[in-house]
């Protein structure tokens, strides 16, 4: 096992209370932050340690904060996306609801450094529970001084509140975010401008994911440069990664960036391999959206180096024959798996998720749903299968948000690695409703 | 002033200005088209994505190329940006997109739809669009409702622009309609019957760019290239007065407000030219307008390519 | 499909739905939680409390409350009602299995999990029993991928779903045992 920096007491009985967490060094760095270090410091110690936004899209976090308008008398806001609905995605759930004074810890350092008195969590809705857990951590640290006026006699204020979401993963983008924590419909806004100039309410705000600002606690507490030794390259730190699919022994794992991704599904302290002893076939590594890959490059790049499980290494080869750590959704199929079908049903989720605004997400995703589900039931023909590629070009890079792009690029993996899976489902339509395609893609590595 | 290509033609205009208006203040070709934007109605645009151009080089200062097609009615001009509309294959691709995915659910029933001829799909579709459809799935489809007692919601047409929940928003003090559901479902409604009654209401129809949004004094009387548009006035305390009155023969048929090249209001006396209800709905004898001369209108629409005083342009243009 | 809803008059509360006095001060709190003048922001936590008060879905009548609550048109309620997936607009069953049929829970055999419910409850998915005690619907990832296949009910996550599970499941809320542990 790596160095652990923010699950490393999530075993620790009765952890989610302020007593016990404060006991295994908790708020240490609001401590030093309010008492030590200016705004400012902190800010550089974040852009020290080069962390990278943890939510999916790697952007680093120090740089967004920097970007933060902050023209006098108007407030500025920071808010925690805990709109985790990636699917394989299930890490800020377990780091919430382990520790939710970690999360808390983090966004009291951050407020600080951006100069917010008022922040938000916006949860989603579904992760009701977690709410109360959340609320009842806030009232714990408002009772001891660490929330609310004049925070350890700093002159700090912060007040923390939690919103929940009503269903719906559009609200992850951070502008659907803001819309939906003003009360509207989750629709993305057109940018420009940014949140960071006109944001909640019209107002500067900056909006993290709930692991970055979890991170912003071990940055503090060790400095910006301990923590960029850490991980390899640009990719530094650690990283939550939710591990899920036909694995041996799925869960959230915390890792040291550069690990290698053989050690990870197959290393014993890890995912112990593929559950039932059966073959890994391909797996997508950063949640749903993520380009999907065959087996004979999960473990390799397409160069015959070790596949690394950080920024640079999963994307190692670009699309053609990389994918992405996007949000760290680690999902794995083993060989009784059917690509089309998976293909599908992310399909569905997106045209599901699409919330209509603008026309090529809102009729492509749709569109490619319906193309994806004759497909799957053997009602396809092959133009169908040339039909969705052009249909997925058309979608990404043309729509107001990612999400367009999110739909468009696990279909497009699929079809670039897969294609004879989805050829043999039109050439052999009533078979391929009997049984599953198997690992008879037989690899042939250029 | 800031300086702006659009099309190897350059301009100078006000910091903040948005690169579709920069192009309408060149005019001709390189204007964009738009089906949700609607420069009268602030926060309306980038929804639909027609308008999506390409921006080979993103000010003086920095020069790179925006790494995707943006929309050009809601992105401001930098000092130096170089635009591409219709010098541009990825626009004309991403443009051609956007068009099928306008129609792949539209009905296609042009020849029962009172918009036809004056409508902004067809022109677009005429313009940007291929042949045939690939979409072999079955259309989406909704009952067309009455929201009001005289405006006609057909559903199937929309293209969910959201111009007409921006009318309810600005010009009247009560909004009853909006956008409900979500992704291909979103539809627009009352949710529950109700009629919207307002003295502005009517001016959804004037800014709906498909034929969602009808006028139920005039639906299914005439082809609109059948009347003769006049400008007329009347006296009116709500708005006005200034309109355009399409009439057959000595008949008035219906009352519009006056409309630009790009279909939307002029201004009257310094302010934009919505017309209310009364004048709209209720003023449909030549005695209570005063008529000024025939109107001129732009005949960019796809009525006029069947127009045989200018074969020559026609077939320019087919091909 | 039609514009409008269509909700039999039966199926309408026939009185204005009121918060007990101690939600009410809930929902009071949470409106002082935000800035003055925004309290639109709280519309989404309202009708939560809601659903919860008032027989778990939104009738008009419902929806038309929260919005005189925040003093926002009725209308805005309705779209951000028919927006977000959690809110049901239309009358359900006292308890909602909400089976989560996304990629990772697919993986692990959420799709027997759905079809086993569907002929234990005789109910497609979507539907609700005719006791009206489950309505049985399915859900996008909720975000317990590693311990499918899983399912929602109520503020509760039952996770690791197997056959025998859900038997156990479906029989102690049919003795009103809501806190059941699977």
């Amino acid at each position: 096992m790596g160095r652990r920096l923010l699950l490393e007491h999530d075993a620790v009985p009765g952890i989610e209370t302020f007593d016990v967490y404060r006991k295994n060094g908790g708020y240490r760095s609001v401590e030093k932050a309010l008492k030590t270090m200016s705004p400012q410091e902190v800010v550089e110690q974040v852009q020290l340690a080069g962390l990278r936004g943890r939510g999916g899209a790697g952007f680093p976090t120090g740089m967004k904060w920097s970007f933060l308008a902050k023209p006098e008398g108007v407030p500025r806001y920071l808010l925690c996306n805990a709109d985790e609905s990636e699917p394989g995605t299930f890490k800020d759930r377990y780091l919430m609801e382990k520790l939710p004074h970690l999360l808390i810890e983090g966004m009291i350092t951050s407020s600080y450094a951006l100069g917010c008195n008022l922040s938000f969590i916006y949860i989603r809705g579904e992760y009701m529970w977690i709410l109360e857990i959340l609320e009842k951590a806030i009232a714990e640290a408002y009772a001891k001084g660490f929330l609310g006026k004049n925070i350890l006699g700093s002159g700090f204020d912060l007040d923390l509140r939690v919103a929940p979401g009503g269903g719906a993963y559009i609200c992850g983008e951070e502008t659907a975010l803001i819309e939906s924590l003003e009360g509207k419909r989750g629709n993305p806004r057109i940018k420009p401008p940014f949140p960071a100039v006109k944001g909640l309410w019209g107002c500067p705000t900056v909006v993290n994911n709930v692991e970055s600002l979890a991170a912003v606690v071990p940055i503090v507490n060790d400095g910006g440069e301990e923590y960029a030794k850490i991980g390899i390259g640009k990719s530094t730190g650690t990283k939550l990664i939710s591990a899920c699919g036909n694995l041996a022994r799925p869960g959230v794992y915390e890792i040291e960036m550069g690990m290698t991704v053989e050690e990870f599904i197959y290393g014993d302290d890890w995912c112990r391999g593929i559950a039932n002893g059966k073959k890994l076939k391909a797996f997508v590594p950063g949640g749903s959206s993520v380009p999907i890959l065959p087996h004979y490059l999960v473990t390799k790049t397409a160069a015959g180096d070790d596949r690394i499980m950080s920024y640079e290494g999963l994307s190692e080869g670009g699309f053609a024959s990389g994918s992405m750590l996007g949000s760290g959704g680690f999902i794995v199929f083993d060989e009784d798996q059917c690509i089309v079908r998976n293909t599908w049903n992310f399909a569905r989720f997106y045209a599901h998720e699409s919330c209509g605004q603008c026309s090529p997400c809102r009729e492509g995703t749709a569109w490619m749903e319906k193309v994806l589900h004759r497909l799957e039931n053997g009602q396809g023909y092959m133009h169908d299968i040339d039909l969705l590629a052009e249909i997925n070009k058309k979608i990404e890079g043309n729509t107001i948000c990612p999400l367009g792009d999110a739909a468009a690029w696990p279909v497009a993996a699929a079809i670039r690695h897969f294609r004879d899976e989805f050829e043999w489902h039109v050439n052999q339509p009533i078979e391929s409703q009997k049984r599953n395609f198997g690992l008879a893609s037989v690899p042939t590595l250029v | 002033m800031v300086k702006v290509t659009i099309d190897d033609k350059t301009i100078e205009v006000e910091p903040g200005t948005t690169i579709l208006s920069a192009a309408r203040q060149i005019g001709g070709e390189v204007v964009p088209p738009a089906m949700c934007f609607y420069s009268k109605l602030p926060g309306t645009g980038g929804k639909c994505r027609t308008c999506l151009v390409e921006v080979s080089q993103g000010s003086e200062k920095d020069p790179r190329p925006m790494p995707k097609l943006v929309a050009s009615c809601s992105t401001p001009v930098m000092d130096g940006m170089v635009v591409k509309n219709t010098t541009s294959e990825k626009v004309k691709v991403g443009r051609g997109a956007v068009v099928e995915f306008l129609l792949i659910n539209h009905p296609l029933d042009c020849p029962v739809c009172d918009q036809a001829g004056e409508c902004h799909l067809q022109d677009l579709g005429f313009e940007n669009g291929g042949e045939g459809t690939r979409y072999e799935e079955e259309k989406r489809t909704f009952d067309p409702v009455d929201i009001g007692n005289k405006i006609k919601l057909h559903m199937n047409r929309c293209i969910l622009c959201y111009r007409c929940v921006a009318v309810a928003n600005q010009l009247t003090d009560k909004r009853v309609h909006g956008v409900l559901g979500r992704g291909e479902h979103a539809e627009i409604s009352t949710y529950i019957e109700k009629a919207i009654d307002n003295d502005f209401s009517g001016n959804m129809i004037d800014v709906c760019p498909v034929g969602a949004l009808t006028d139920k004094t005039f639906r299914f009387k005439s082809r609109v290239w059948f009347l003769k548009p006049m400008e007329a006035s009347c006296e009116c305390s709500k708005c006005s007065g200034k309109t355009v009155v399409w009439m057959f023969g000595n008949e008035i048929m219906r009352v519009t407000a006056r409309k630009d090249q790009y279909g939307e209001v002029e201004d009257q006396d310094g302010k934009t030219g919505w017309i209310c209800n009364d004048c709209r709905f209720e003023k449909k004898d030549i005695s209570q307008w005063n008529i000024i001369g025939p109107r001129k209108i732009n005949r960019h629409s796809v009525i006029s390519q069947g127009n045989y005083a200018s074969p020559r342009q026609t077939i320019k243009k087919l091909n | 499909m039609s514009s409008q809803i269509h909700i039999p008059i039966s199926e309408r509360h026939s009185e204005k739905p009121v918060f007990s006095p101690e939600k009410m001060a809930e929902v009071q709190r949470v409106i002082s939680e935000y800035p003055e003048g925004k309290s639109k922001s709280a519309v989404i936590r309202i009708l939560h409390f809601a659903e919860d008060e008032f027989g778990g879905w939104l009738s008009i009548e419902t929806m038309d409350y929260v919005a005189e609550i925040l003093n926002i048109e009725p209308i805005e309620v309705y779209e951000v009602a028919t927006f977000y997936t959690m809110f049901n607009v239309e009358p359900i069953g006292k308890y909602v299995f909400e089976v989560c049929r996304t990629g990772p829970c697919m993986l692990v055999g959420s799709d027997n999990i759905i079809e086993y419910i569907e002929n234990k409850l005789d109910v497609k998915v979507g539907e609700t029993t005719k006791d009206k005690m489950f309505t049985l619907k399915t859900a996008e990832c909720l975000g317990a991928c590693g311990y499918g296949p899983m399912l929602q009910c109520g503020k509760k996550y039952h996770e690791h779903l197997t056959k025998e599970k859900v038997d156990t499941l479906i029989d102690a809320y049919r003795a009103g045992n809501t806190n059941i542990e699977i």
